[in-house]
């Protein structure tokens, strides 16, 4: 079907978007856009953080009103679509925000408001609704069944979830926004086949990602976004990474690795034999020397996220050393870890990272009050000084320092992260998925900046699920599975295959 | 000062203007001093109840602490003769204790704040009845301390040294909360505890020591309470106190859900509530309305300060995406 060539009258599309503006007072988010989706086609829809994806979308889903222009679905015109109407118009969403309830069990979540009933009583069908679930659970390809309970899901099974979720709403158009930012390689693999299956079925999948290797997969067709406008659109054949990024940004990207520049230098921290709750089995060894990036690699789930909490003292070590400049060391707290120089840069940002209600610069200085105050009173001319430094050397883009951290940008707001921890004196910093959900400019900062702390002979270990990054930026790659490091690649060796082997353990 | 507190200082004068106009002796300086009195004692322990809300915590157990150590306090130093210095000491110590407890089991074993305190209510109210066996504690006939009584229900200039005590207190509780490092890592903790978690915050000590300036506080007032009231009836005296104080601080602008609120907002809060009760004395409104109207109030206090909240809310999304479009 790809390789065939587009023939000439199109047939109608499912979803024509006509000249749709949206302005805010003072701000126009979106002009003039205007996008077609056929039935069964896979459309990519990139653009960085603020690009108007999100808004286009959500005029979509009808949690919106356009400003101006006019949506045609079938041959239905709408100025306007209630949430109502776009779900009777068969759109349904599967949200990067996972919007499942972990307190029901996953057929009572995929029926969640179309519960199925019987009897005079209208009681509950719960035997009728598993085994509705079941064969939707097949085809995205899930490992769990109707009962289990999504508290006892991985973040990766309940993306699955909501998928299913969305083809039980009989949908001919899926929007995917970020599907697979906690998915992991394999788990990837299935969704794209999911897609694939989708697509048979004249199922339209409007596709939402920064992963543009993704994209490059699985997209017949990709609109970019750029400040509100459509910047262009690509048809199967263009569909290259750097086409993509020069449309998005609109200037071509330099590449993601840079060698280091100063000298590798000794090792920093070793683990030996570490053992966590996650794999309580699997004894993990590894080394960071100063001064290089070493990349874990390794499916969602293989224990790297427990391995970088155990350093840092939020999850108990249950064997195994950890030695500090060849010293025995162990955090029982993170203020342990982080008064011996050992930061955690946290996967969940908004959980995790961030005061988000608080201000920027409350944020920067959270981690070292006590040396900007003198007898425990804080000295807010020192505050403010460490924070405006901070935010002109990370370019962070607010406002100002006042503003709360949640009115952010995904790339900002991690800056802002980076920015509480490069103020200080970092020994060795664990960046745990340093970049998910932030568009590919902030990106590329974020890189910069790893490669730089590791040439001011700073260790750096990258916790990285993306394939291209974790590749593109680390000089050595150690590969995590069960718990367990198989192997160890240095920068010539890299490449995904070899990444991948290490990491699902296929011969 | 924030926005909100000009908001219930505008509200406090403006009630107190038609309190005025309606009967005079508002202002009289009987009136004023017998209110500064009831503001400085339940303004001594909402300013503590205040820390707590300020973590996403509740202490209910306030009001009972209030009966079982001014019981305490009132027999040692009336049926014991110990020297009253020393049983303040005692008194705060036993208040210290209950709040460490309240603490420890809430961060170490995970337990919730309601429950915790909801049992501190039980517990004390019901150990403070058996004690005294149902008898009202109270002094010797004709017994004095003048030291104490000076400190306690003394007056200079006519303003209630009570009203001084929650000014002093209420000082340094705003250079802790406003101005010192763990005044910010009570914030943060009150926001996302995770977060500060990450940050390297002791978490559970800052939560704990929130749960004991509260009690420390509450002891306070606890004697202040004793002295004012002379006697010390075990099964009502402090009735309900938890709810004053939780009312003041929620009038204040506190969130329950914790990271939100000031002191400067948590006395005026507790100020607009002794005002409130003033209003239903001076203005002939039978007494057994007096909850209803403080609820009233509340109630139309805290909506409206939401609508305002999701106004503000709604300009400050405006903005992001403003941001969001020229960056």
């Amino acid at each position: 079907m790809n390789s065939k060539p587009r023939l000439a009258p199109q047939p109608a599309p499912f979803l024509a978007m006509e000249a749709i503006s949206k302005a805010y007072p003072g701000v126009v988010a979106l002009a003039d856009v205007s996008m077609t989706v056929q039935a069964g086609e896979v459309l990519g829809l990139i653009g960085e953080n603020g690009a108007g994806k999100s808004t286009l979308m959500n005029i979509l889903g009808g949690v919106i009103a356009p400003s101006s222009g006019r949506i045609v679905i079938g041959n239905v015109v709408y100025e306007r679509l209630s949430v109502t109407e776009s779900h009777a118009a068969g759109i349904a969403f599967v949200h990067q925000e996972l919007n499942v309830f972990d307190n029901l069990d996953v057929a009572a979540n995929i029926f969640l408001g179309r519960e199925m009933q019987f009897g005079p009583l209208g009681l509950m069908d719960l035997k009728g609704m598993r085994e509705a679930a079941k064969p939707l659970l097949a085809r995205v390809g899930a490992r769990f069944g109707p009962e289990a309970r999504v508290l006892d899901l991985s973040l990766a099974e309940r993306q699955l979830l909501e998928i299913a979720k969305a083809l039980s709403t009989k949908a001919r158009l899926v929007i995917m926004d970020e599907p697979t930012s906690s998915l992991t390689i394999s788990e990837t693999r299935t969704l794209m086949k999911v897609i694939v299956d989708l697509k048979a079925q004249g199922i339209a999948v409007i596709y939402i990602s920064h992963r543009l290797g993704e994209i490059e997969e699985c997209a017949d067709r990709v609109v970019a976004l750029r400040d509100g406008r459509v910047a262009g659109e690509l048809a199967r054949g263009e569909i290259r990474h750097d086409a993509m990024i020069r449309l998005m940004i609109g200037r071509d990207l330099k590449a993601l690795y840079t060698p280091p520049s100063a000298p590798i230098g000794e090792v920093i921290l070793s683990l030996n034999g570490v053992t966590t709750q996650a794999w309580p089995h699997a004894r993990a060894d590894l080394d960071v020397l100063a001064g290089e990036i070493v990349g874990v690699a390794g499916l969602v789930g293989a224990g790297r996220t427990e391995l970088a909490e155990a350093i840092f003292g939020i999850t108990p070590m249950l064997g195994g050393e950890i030695l500090l400049d060849g010293k025995p060391f162990r955090a029982r707290i993170p203020r342990e870890a982080i008064d011996a120089g050992l930061y955690l840069v946290p996967e969940d940002r908004k959980r995790n990272g961030l005061v988000l209600e608080s201000s920027v610069s409350d944020n920067i200085v959270l981690a070292d009050l006590k040396s900007l105050s003198r007898q425990g009173i804080v000295s807010e001319t020192r505050v403010r000084a460490r924070a405006a430094a901070q935010r002109e050397r990370l370019d962070i883009k607010a406002v100002n320092l006042s503003q709360v951290a949640a009115e952010l940008s995904g790339g900002n707001q991690q800056k802002v992260v980076l920015a509480k921890w490069l103020s200080m004196r970092p020994r060795l910093i664990v960046f745990d998925e340093p970049t998910r959900g932030i568009d590919v400019g902030a990106k590329s900062e974020v890189y910069q900046l790893l490669r730089g702390l590791a040439d001011a002979g700073v260790g750096v270990m990258m916790i990285s699920s993306d394939m291209e990054e974790v590749i593109g930026v680390s000089d050595r790659i150690v590969v995590l599975r069960e718990g367990r490091v198989q192997g160890s690649l240095q920068r010539a060796q890299l490449s995904e295959q070899s990444v991948l082997r290490l990491a699902v353990g296929a011969n | 000062m924030q926005k909100k507190d000009m908001g219930l200082t505008v509200l406090i004068i403006l009630v107190g203007t038609i309190v005025y106009l309606r009967n005079p002796l508002f202002l009289s300086p009987i009136n004023l001093g017998n209110t500064a009195n009831l503001i400085g004692l339940f303004g001594l322990f909402a300013i503590g109840q205040g820390f707590v809300i300020m973590t996403g915590g509740i202490d209910l157990s306030v009001g009972s602490m209030i009966a079982l150590l001014g019981v305490v306090f009132v027999d040692m130093v009336g049926k014991y003769g110990v020297p009253w210095p020393i049983a303040a000491l005692i008194t705060i110590g036993a208040g210290t204790l209950m709040g460490l407890a309240h603490g420890l089991l809430i961060t170490r074993l995970k337990m919730q704040p309601f429950v915790v305190t909801l049992c501190g209510l039980l517990i004390y109210r019901g150990v403070a009845r058996g004690y005294t066996g149902e008898a009202t504690a109270g002094f010797p006939f004709g017994a004095s301390y003048p030291q104490l009584e000076w400190l306690t229900i003394g007056r200079s200039f006519g303003v209630p040294h009570c009203f001084f005590a929650m000014v002093i207190v209420a000082v340094i509780c705003w250079v802790v909360l406003h101005r010192s490092v763990f005044g910010r890592h009570l914030y943060a903790v009150g926001r996302n505890e995770d977060a500060a978690r990450y940050s390297g915050i002791h978490t559970g000590r800052v939560i704990t020591a929130a749960y004991v300036i509260c009690a420390v506080l509450t002891s306070i007032a606890a004697i202040y309470f004793a002295m004012f009231t002379k006697s010390v009836q075990p099964s009502s005296h402090g009735n309900f106190y938890e709810l004053y104080a939780i009312a003041a601080a929620v009038l204040g602008g506190f969130s329950l859900r914790g990271g939100e609120g000031s002191i400067v907002g948590v006395v005026l809060g507790a100020v607009l509530l002794q005002e409130l009760q003033n209003l239903v004395n001076l203005l002939g409104i039978p007494s057994s309305l007096n909850f209803a109207v403080m609820g009233a109030v509340i109630l139309l206090g805290v909506l409206a300060d939401q609508q305002f909240n999701r106004y503000r809310a709604r300009r400050r999304a405006q903005r992001t995406i403003q941001h969001h479009t020229t960056t």
